[in-house]
């Protein structure tokens, strides 16, 4: 059990900054995501707070004590990898009982702690076995198993799920989110997947280029995004982004695009010259009577819905609608917003804050 | 572009039954998906159109001409494999180019130049054009293939899983692509996938492959709507159909033996209590992980739903699929 305070944490490798000045706190027992694409930062922050690599800059707290220098045997912490690195030699029972072996556990206090965590992840009767003819899954679940053995204060994982494939990943997440809820032990975990990272977190931290672009709870963090970066990174499709010119203010509740007024949540900024507004594509919808228009260029079904692809004067639309919806290839229609879900960010890509995002953008 | 005839082709390897009498058509103009776990047969039937493998029985026709025989060559088709086949000592430019500048083709030199450009455009990958193929990412590779078939104007085109190797955003970007291409050309296509997205998407039609047999063919719609078995209806969805007793919720039909729930087959509010387990806010809607008598099940409800675990929510199935023991579907 332990809380993570992270402050204002720097790595450089060399001339290259991998991480700028990363701040966020993760919470006792909380699942943690570090999301963002290859190269963020993401990897060298966990490898930072693991203590694999020292900081050039920053503090690292792990329940109140600065460890930020400490070697990664001094932290209490146990990290998953996404190889799943098991000693081929030994049977599942060694492999596990690893850990507290070298910590000099007695024998038999090894025995019942080993049991004990065979019977969490559900691998009692693979103990005797070799590792050698597990298959993916059981691999992982041993490599877990000797992770949580040690009753660390909080675990660490690099992408623990990126070798498996698709319907089975969607098995292990869920696994391991279970185990998570019964053991209740801080996870900071890595991913690239917005969906895993949504699926499997309570907050999620958004990297790119070795900056925290978010950091929040995934619902606020779809719903809200602080920056264009995080409004195209999270979901699937991403938030629409139209761009244009115009200026907004202080209680503004409109914008215009081609002409055509379009609602926004009432702002409490301002910005001015090219602007862009972000609408989420179940928040988009084809009515032939609005005024704002687009050519249906393709329509992607989806089982309930379906993804219908638009272009406009302010860039391509996607909408997500139902799929007894008759759309036809070619057409010109209209297209509605839900004005209380919009974001408007400025040129520089930051939100501009509203009535709507305020609460969720204010702590950030 | 033509039509592709499949009739009774078999092909065994060893004592495994790769493909058991496979019968089916490729319409002109259609996009046909191949869908099926991995040794399902879906890779054997396309090697058997291409001309890379032949059938132990049976006959393979493209438009209308009978294939017996023929080189992969004299087929005129086009393939794209999983794994990139590039010519590493060629620019992207002139692998590309490469089908083009066949004496058969007799393709004028603007003409090639017009057409490269084009493809290389669609593919994203203009800028790329003068590096070696040794010089571009895995992903650039597999795009130059793609390319290479696309420039072409063969009978049919077949493609084995290309966009797996390829990052999330750029694989949806293509599926837009190749389906717009293969709209706008008018072309045939058989296409190989694990992903059930891929094959919803931009398939006309689904032939799902369960051990060689070719168990249902018809429209994505088709086949989400209309499963003929537990197997078919498994194929696509996401979250993955819940099956279950038949007699779970109540009463069932004759020799059913499951109940088949797809996430939006299951009404919430009403009906009989289930604990709610897990929620999962996934932005555009949100997951929940259900404990009914004893049995797991998934649905999905509305995005800012109050749930939360913990909750008790009230059940009950709507409009169900029913299979019997075997998992062929009843109702």
């Amino acid at each position: 059990m332990a809380q993570i305070v992270i402050k204002s944490l720097r790595k450089d490798f060399g001339a290259f900054t991998a991480v700028q000045s990363s701040s966020f706190t993760v919470e006792d027992g909380e699942f943690f995501m570090l999301l963002g694409p290859s190269g963020c930062g993401k990897t060298t922050t966990l490898r930072m707070i693991a203590g694999l690599e020292l900081p050039t800059a920053g503090e690292i707290f792990i329940d109140g004590a600065e460890v930020s220098q400490k070697p990664a045997s001094q932290r209490d912490i146990a990290f998953v990898f996404q190889m799943f690195a098991l000693y081929p030699h030994m049977n599942v029972r060694k492999n596990i009982s690893y850990p507290l072996v070298s910590q000099g556990m007695k024998r038999e206090q090894v025995r019942a702690k080993v049991n004990e965590v065979a019977e969490i992840l559900g691998i009692t009767a693979l103990l005797e076995k070799p590792v050698g003819g597990l298959s993916g899954g059981d691999r992982q679940r041993v490599a877990l198993g000797r992770a949580i053995v040690r009753d660390p204060a909080c675990f660490l994982m690099d992408e623990p799920l990126g070798a498996l494939d698709a319907e089975f990943r969607e098995r292990m997440a869920l696994e391991l989110r279970a185990l998570h809820d019964r053991m209740g032990a801080t996870t900071v975990y890595v991913t690239h997947d917005q969906l895993e990272a949504m699926q499997m977190g309570d907050k999620i931290v958004v990297m790119n280029h070795g900056v925290v672009e978010q950091f929040g709870r995934p619902q606020e963090i779809y719903d809200w995004p602080a920056t264009t970066f995080v409004a195209r990174f999270i979901g699937s499709p991403a938030m629409n982004l139209l761009t244009f010119d115009g200026m907004v203010g202080n209680g503004s509740t409109a914008v215009t695009l081609s002409g055509t007024p379009v609602a926004v949540p009432e702002l409490i900024s301002g910005a001015s010259g090219a602007l862009t507004l972000g609408v989420r594509p179940e928040h988009v919808r084809l009515d032939d009577a609005a005024p704002l228009r687009g050519r249906i260029v393709a329509s992607e079904y989806l089982g309930t819905t379906q993804i219908v692809s638009l272009d406009s004067a302010h860039g391509p639309v996607k909408a997500r609608t139902r799929s007894d919806v008759a759309v036809k290839v070619g057409d010109l229609t209209g297209m509605a917003f839900d004005p209380r879900s919009i974001t408007l960010f400025a040129g520089n890509g930051r939100a501009l804050i509203s009535a709507a995002n305020q609460k969720v953008l204010a702590h950030g | 572009m033509a039509e592709v005839r499949l009739q009774n082709v078999l092909k065994s390897f060893g004592s495994t039954a790769a493909l058991a009498d496979v019968s089916m058509t490729v319409a002109d103009g259609s996009f046909v998906v191949l869908l099926g776990p991995t040794g399902a047969g879906k890779t054997t039937l396309l090697r058997i159109v291409s001309g890379l493998d032949r059938p132990d029985a049976g006959a393979v026709s493209i438009g209308g001409a009978a294939m017996k025989g023929l080189t992969p060559a004299q087929r005129n088709v086009a393939m794209v494999f999983q794994q990139y086949s590039l010519y590493p000592h060629l620019t992207a430019r002139e692998n590309m180019e490469f089908p083009l500048k066949s004496p058969l083709l007799r393709t004028s030199k603007p003409e090639i130049a017009r057409k490269v450009a084009e493809v290389a455009e669609i593919l994203q990958i203009s800028h790329k054009l003068d590096n070696k193929a040794t010089a571009l990412s895995g992903g650039e590779m597999q795009r130059v293939s793609i390319g290479r078939a696309l420039v072409r104007n063969p009978a049919v085109y077949l493609m084995d899983e290309p966009l797996s190797s390829l990052d999330a955003k750029l694989r949806a970007d293509l599926r837009v692509e190749l389906k717009n291409i293969q709209a706008n050309l008018g072309a045939t296509f058989l296409y190989v996938t694990h992903d059930q997205i891929e094959a919803m998407t931009m398939a006309t039609h689904v032939g799902v492959l369960d051990h060689g047999r070719l168990v249902q063919f018809g429209t994505p719609r088709e086949i989400y709507e209309h499963p003929v078995s537990i197997y078919a209806a498994g194929r696509l969805g996401q979250p993955h159909i819940n099956i279950l007793p038949a007699d779970l919720f109540g009463p069932a039909p004759q020799r059913a033996a499951f109940i088949g729930l797809r996430p939006e087959q299951i009404q919430q509010g009403e009906g009989q209590d289930s604990l709610v387990k897990r929620v999962e806010h996934l932005g555009d809607q949100t997951r929940l992980h259900l404990a009914f008598n004893n049995h797991d099940l998934t649905t999905v409800t509305h995005a800012h739903t109050p749930l939360r675990a913990g909750d008790i929510v009230k059940i009950q199935p709507l409009r169900p699929f029913y299979f019997d023991a075997a998992g062929a579907r009843i109702v």
